[in-house]
């Protein structure tokens, strides 16, 4: 083997000091969420329990800490739908041409740029002034019913949710970029020419080869939304999701409870990034088993089957019609 | 590799997959593939229209990212009093930002030491995650040689992305905190007597809880320049006689700029509007341009937040034009 570069040994030591910077806060975090009940919010370790665990599964107080949990989990899953099928969407829009479709592509980096308050800040202003004139439409048309009931059209599906996919849809069109940029268009070429429709031809040939970086952006969709602060804050309405209750309770909860809805916030984070790496990793699998035999040097067992017929990607054959 | 393949009677040659994932289909289609150069004029007539497959993209942006902005610039001009924000054109929400701020000078005034402030963390996080993001990039792109390895390190740095933000962020309390871990054990070992103070809710904590939360952006745009880098260069590098910190200077950081410009684009715009790092890490006590907003729409001071928030944003891409500036100016040379 070949010697190391010089100062491969360094940037080894480096690396792994950075890996413990990274990691070491987070676990500290589990550790202590384990505290014994007498335990306070730093070291040393006050026995191990799930005294604290207990607490928080009885709730927090005034906050119905669940409530939130179960209100970010279904945010999060429209947000990583929603994701996915919107940038799927104009992922493959972007392969043909459109009008406009440079200055989309600014406004969606810009998206990713512009700081989240300002964006935040910006939604909850334009909710408001919907919300001031539909009173103001509804009192002069004197639909008193309207008026006196309606309140706000700020809310969790509303505002909040297109505050979140601001945040989402560029790092969704970002990787649909990368994706077709490395797509290699012959593989289509080839299903259509053999007759496929353009929907035959995306749902059996391009959402199969695309499918494992498909499911990266849903990865990504659920967890930019689960701990989705600065967008949200401004946006959210009256119902709060969880990571903004989270930044409340940091001031008020001095006991290691808050550690302990951090290792489950964080166990959910995780179940879903080991989740997404698991499934891409069998999609990547399953593509390498059966997804081309092209330079093994083998026929296709179907063409040794029926000889004289061209295979499935054997070029620019005619098509029975 | 042409082989011939009848088929229906008729004979055409067929190109053979090539080796490798990619199948070897003709460049140019043969003037027999009449059929299929029909076929597929009315499979793509059944394709959806590219505007019909942007459009719910593109209305998102409309909706939730452009006239938001719109109405933020409209109302930061507008009036208000206690109970409500009264459409009528003024500048007194920026008149009352910059109040006495040219005639104190050269003493600051509140803005002006809001402003310094935030840029002070700006610079100082963005020359540490520059200088750690580019190395771990360095060693992941050029020292790491098995794709496996590669990928499952990426991952390593990668993974905290995908986690809260505001518990990376307090789990830095029980280490720094007054009776944290650092300051126990720097007591116990007797280097010193008193725990120290500036270690959490201090500029040094903001500061290292932002590196922390913030280094990835960096790595990633980066790395992904260095891989595009044509190694052969860096090879002719040595062979030329060049060190590695020569090789470093003069071939991968120029490469790489690309990557560095995007990452520290990042770095700075997400400082720069940060609010929660901010506050959680500074006690609520250190000021910044995203709290004051953040504080202002509590109070239900919509225009002078709003006028806050015209000027964040101006600052931002006065940056952003400065950095990509310097980098062009650094081409020049």
């Amino acid at each position: 083997m070949e010697a190391r570069r010089p100062g491969f040994y360094w940037l080894v030591a480096l690396f792994a000091l950075f890996v413990v910077f990274l990691y070491g806060p987070m676990f500290t975090i589990v550790l202590l969420s384990f505290h014994g009940p007498d335990g306070g919010l730093t070291f040393p370790m006050n026995g191990f329990s799930f005294h604290w665990f207990s607490r928080l599964w009885e709730g927090l107080g005034v906050v119905d800490i669940w409530a939130a949990f179960r209100r970010s989990l279904r945010l999060g899953a429209t947000v990583m739908v929603l994701t996915v099928v919107l940038s799927l969407l104009a992922g493959l829009a972007y392969r043909k041409r459109f009008f406009g479709s440079n200055a989309l592509f600014y406004v969606v980096v810009a998206s990713l740029i512009v700081p989240s308050i300002v964006v935040s800040l910006g939604i909850a202003l334009e909710f408001r002034l919907l919300d001031d004139s539909v009173k103001a439409t509804a009192e002069s048309l004197g639909w008193t019913a309207v008026s006196e009931s309606y309140t706000t059209a700020m809310g969790l599906y509303t505002s909040g949710l297109g505050a979140q996919l601001t945040w989402t849809l560029p790092f969704g069109l970002l990787i649909m970029f990368a994706i077709f940029n490395r797509f290699d268009r012959r593989y289509e070429e080839a299903a259509r020419d053999l007759g496929a429709t353009s929907w035959q031809s995306f749902a059996h040939v391009v959402l199969p080869i695309i499918g494992p970086s498909v499911i990266g952006i849903g990865l990504f969709g659920f967890t930019l939304s689960w701990d989705e602060v600065a967008r949200s804050s401004q946006a959210i309405g009256d119902l709060n999701t969880l990571p903004l209750e989270l930044q409340g309770l940091t001031t008020t909860v001095t006991n290691p409870e808050i550690y302990a809805l951090g290792t489950v916030t964080t166990g959910v984070s995780f179940t879903v990034i080991f989740a997404a790496l698991g499934l891409i990793m069998l999609l990547r699998r399953r593509q390498a088993r059966r997804g081309s035999d092209a330079g093994k040097g083998v026929e296709p067992a179907w063409v040794q089957r029926n000889p004289g017929t061209p295979g499935p990607l054997g070029g620019r054959s005619r098509v029975p019609l | 590799m042409i082989e011939q393949i009848s088929f229906r009677g008729a004979v055409m040659p067929a190109v053979a997959p090539a080796p490798g994932p990619s199948p070897s289909a003709g460049e140019g289609a043969p003037a027999t593939d009449i059929d299929g150069l029909s076929q597929r004029r009315s499979a793509k007539s059944l394709e959806a229209p590219a505007w019909l497959q942007i459009a719910p993209f593109a209305a998102i942006f409309v909706v939730f990212f452009l006239v938001p902005l719109a109405l933020t610039v409209m109302v930061s001009f507008w009036d208000y009093n206690e109970y409500q924000i009264l459409p009528a054109f003024t500048v007194r929400s920026y008149a009352e930002i910059f109040e006495g701020c040219i005639a104190k000078l050269p003493e600051l005034c509140v803005t002006f030491k809001t402003y310094v402030s935030t840029l002070k963390f700006c610079l100082t996080v963005w020359l540490i995650t520059l200088v750690i993001g580019f190395f771990i990039a360095y060693f992941l792109a050029f020292h790491v040689r098995s794709t496996a390895m590669q990928v499952a390190l990426f991952l390593i740095c990668t993974i905290p992305f995908w986690t809260s933000n505001i518990i990376r962020t307090i789990s830095w309390i029980p280490l720094l905190g007054r009776n944290g871990l650092i300051n126990s054990t720097l007591v116990r070992i007797g280097l010193i007597h008193q725990p120290i103070e500036w270690l959490i809710y201090s500029d040094f904590s903001v500061i290292m809880s932002l590196v922390h939360l913030y280094t990835l952006f960096m790595i990633v745009p980066i790395f992904n320049s260095m891989m595009r880098i044509d190694r052969s260069l860096i090879e002719a590098a040595y062979d030329g006689g060049a060190s590695t910190w020569q090789t470093l200077w003069n071939v991968v950081i120029p490469l790489a700029k690309p990557g560095i410009v995007i990452g520290s684009i990042f770095v700075v715009t997400i400082v720069m509007g940060d609010f929660v790092t901010v506050g959680v890490m500074g006690g609520q006590q250190i000021a910044s341009v995203g709290k004051i907003i953040n504080t202002q729409m509590q109070a239900l001071q919509f225009p002078p937040a709003a006028a806050n928030s015209v000027i964040l944003l101006i600052a931002v891409l006065f940056t952003i034009w400065g950095l990509t500036r310097l980098v062009d100016i650094r081409k020049e040379l």
